[in-house]
């Protein structure tokens, strides 16, 4: 009973489960990251236009996901919504759409402070030169956005990629939930929580640590 | 200020929504027609409370709990959907009407029984009292004026402060803390919950659980969503029923047996028939 130690990770398909959990968090991150991505462009756009309402609008959202926990957020969309309109949701589909919603307005605010940042006079002097205001977007602002935003929207990915851990709260079974099912096998073997959460520990690092590199290269050779 | 406005607004519109969303009594519960109809039926259980409610290393629900959910599909002659639920959400699932029946080692409790409806009890849980074998305590009385150990903020502390208060307790914050002093005999028992202290006997020869059920006891229900009268009234038959075969022992001998030991009493946790003596 004693001597177990790392050797419960590879009972039965105790592994292949843990992997299994670690590919449903990576496609939930995934889908959400890439969503967020697009709509958080669009956000950022809107941040920045004219438009009073369009502008009170982007900042009640962005107010909303500051402020409300994401595991409020994730209940309010799994088990409120099946309660006030009988939208029964899937756990994972929730998961997306939540995730989405948070980072969509942080991605759109990230995108709205890179903008924002470019000094004013390329602007200027873009328009100066005659370049229509898409012009100016699309050979001015946004390839000097895109490497500001870089390092950021990266930081947030993996911010993502970690929060996606909470969903095991609206039964979706991912690498954590997985991680603690195993331990449950075990409880009263004091060193399997150990294993397990090391292990989960190195299954996130394994993702996020390549993610993290990368974001360092590029700000080193863009800065 | 403009901006204090606008932060209260949204709280008051979040307040709205969520009062909605607990006013909405939900209706949209399955009856058991509806479940028969469906083909399946939707069963939260622990998914990592062994030997209650958990995935085993090839990846099946097993324990107590899925023992019951399973035979509740079978005579219902539908498939079981076992939905992973974790102590703090039980109510939600429910109320949410994401699952028919909650099936995850729940304890009865009055308030618990205004948003949710119990079925009939399939399980017990009641203090016990563990002592080293060289001086096993049997009855309570012989606790008196002896050390006994506990840990704070479980029932077993109120339990004997409230009937037993010639016991002289010795309290510890943890569970491991108060084994720990057992072990090396800062006391002469330990109490907690009889499901605690009958494991850990089997784990540690030389101990020995000698009261198996004391206290007021705690029952283990079904539960279903609030008004869903049908499904209720079924599990109730069918409890009943079971408990003319036996059922539940044989859950026990099934899948709490290795956990509590050749020599636990089974009739210390398990509820036959729904009726608790």
């Amino acid at each position: 009973m004693q001597d177990l130690g790392i050797s419960i990770l590879f009972k039965g398909i105790n592994f292949q489960r843990l992997l299994g959990g670690l590919w449903v968090t990576l496609r939930i991150a995934l889908i959400t990251i890439g969503l967020s991505a697009a709509f958080g462009l669009l956000f950022g756009l809107l941040m920045l236009s004219k438009n009073k309402i369009a502008k009170g609008f982007c900042r009640v959202w962005l107010e909303i996901v500051r402020f409300m926990p994401q595991l409020v957020l994730l209940y309010l969309v799994y088990f409120g919504f099946a309660r006030i309109f009988s939208l029964d949701l899937s756990g994972e589909t929730s998961a997306i759409a939540m995730f989405t919603f948070w980072g969509t307005a942080e991605m759109g605010d990230l995108i709205r402070g890179a903008l924002t940042s470019i000094p004013r006079h390329q602007r200027e002097s873009a328009a100066a030169l005659g370049l229509t205001p898409a012009q100016i977007y699309l050979h001015v602002l946004i390839p000097q956005t895109v490497r500001r935003l870089l390092p950021q929207a990266i930081n947030l990915s993996t911010r993502i990629i970690k929060t996606t851990a909470l969903v095991k709260m609206i039964n979706v079974t991912e690498v954590l939930k997985v991680g603690q099912q195993i331990i449950g096998q075990f409880y009263r073997q004091p060193d399997a929580a150990f294993w397990v959460y090391f292990t989960v520990f190195l299954l996130y690092f394994i993702v996020c640590w390549p993610i993290s590199v990368l974001a360092g290269r590029l700000e080193k050779r863009w800065a | 200020m403009k901006k204090f406005a606008k932060v209260i607004s949204l709280v008051l519109a979040l307040v709205l929504v969520l009062s909605l969303a607990a006013s909405a009594t939900a209706d949209g519960f399955r009856t058991l027609d509806e479940v028969k109809a469906s083909g399946k039926l939707v069963i939260g259980l622990f998914s990592d409370k062994k030997p209650f409610g958990y995935i085993d290393e090839n990846g099946e629900y097993q324990g107590y709990d899925v023992y019951l959910a399973k035979r509740l599909a079978a005579d219902l002659g539908v498939e079981l959907e076992a939905v992973s639920v974790d102590a703090p959400n039980r109510i939600e699932f429910l109320q949410s009407n994401k699952v028919d029946i909650i099936l995850a080692n729940f304890t009865y409790t009055a308030e618990r029984a205004e948003q949710v409806d119990f079925a009939l009890p399939y399980m017990k849980v009641a203090l016990g009292v563990v002592s080293p074998d060289a001086a096993l305590i049997t009855d309570v009385e012989q606790l008196k004026g002896k050390k006994l150990i506990v840990s704070k903020g479980t029932t077993a502390e109120t339990f004997f402060e409230k009937e037993y208060p010639e016991v002289e307790l010795v309290k510890f914050d943890s569970y491991t803390e108060a084994y720990i002093a057992l072990l090396d005999g800062r006391g002469d028992a330990l109490s907690t919950d009889n499901t605690e202290v009958l494991a850990w006997a089997i784990e540690n020869p030389g101990f020995s659980v000698g009261i198996e059920s004391l206290g007021s006891l705690d029952s283990i229900n079904p539960a279903v969503t609030k008004g869903n009268e049908t499904l209720l009234a079924w599990i109730n038959e069918e409890i009943e029923k079971l408990g003319e075969e036996n059922f539940f022992h044989a859950d026990y001998e099934a899948t709490l047996r290795e956990t509590y030991g050749e020599n636990a009493d089974a009739d210390s946790l398990v509820v036959e028939g729904g009726k608790i003596e």
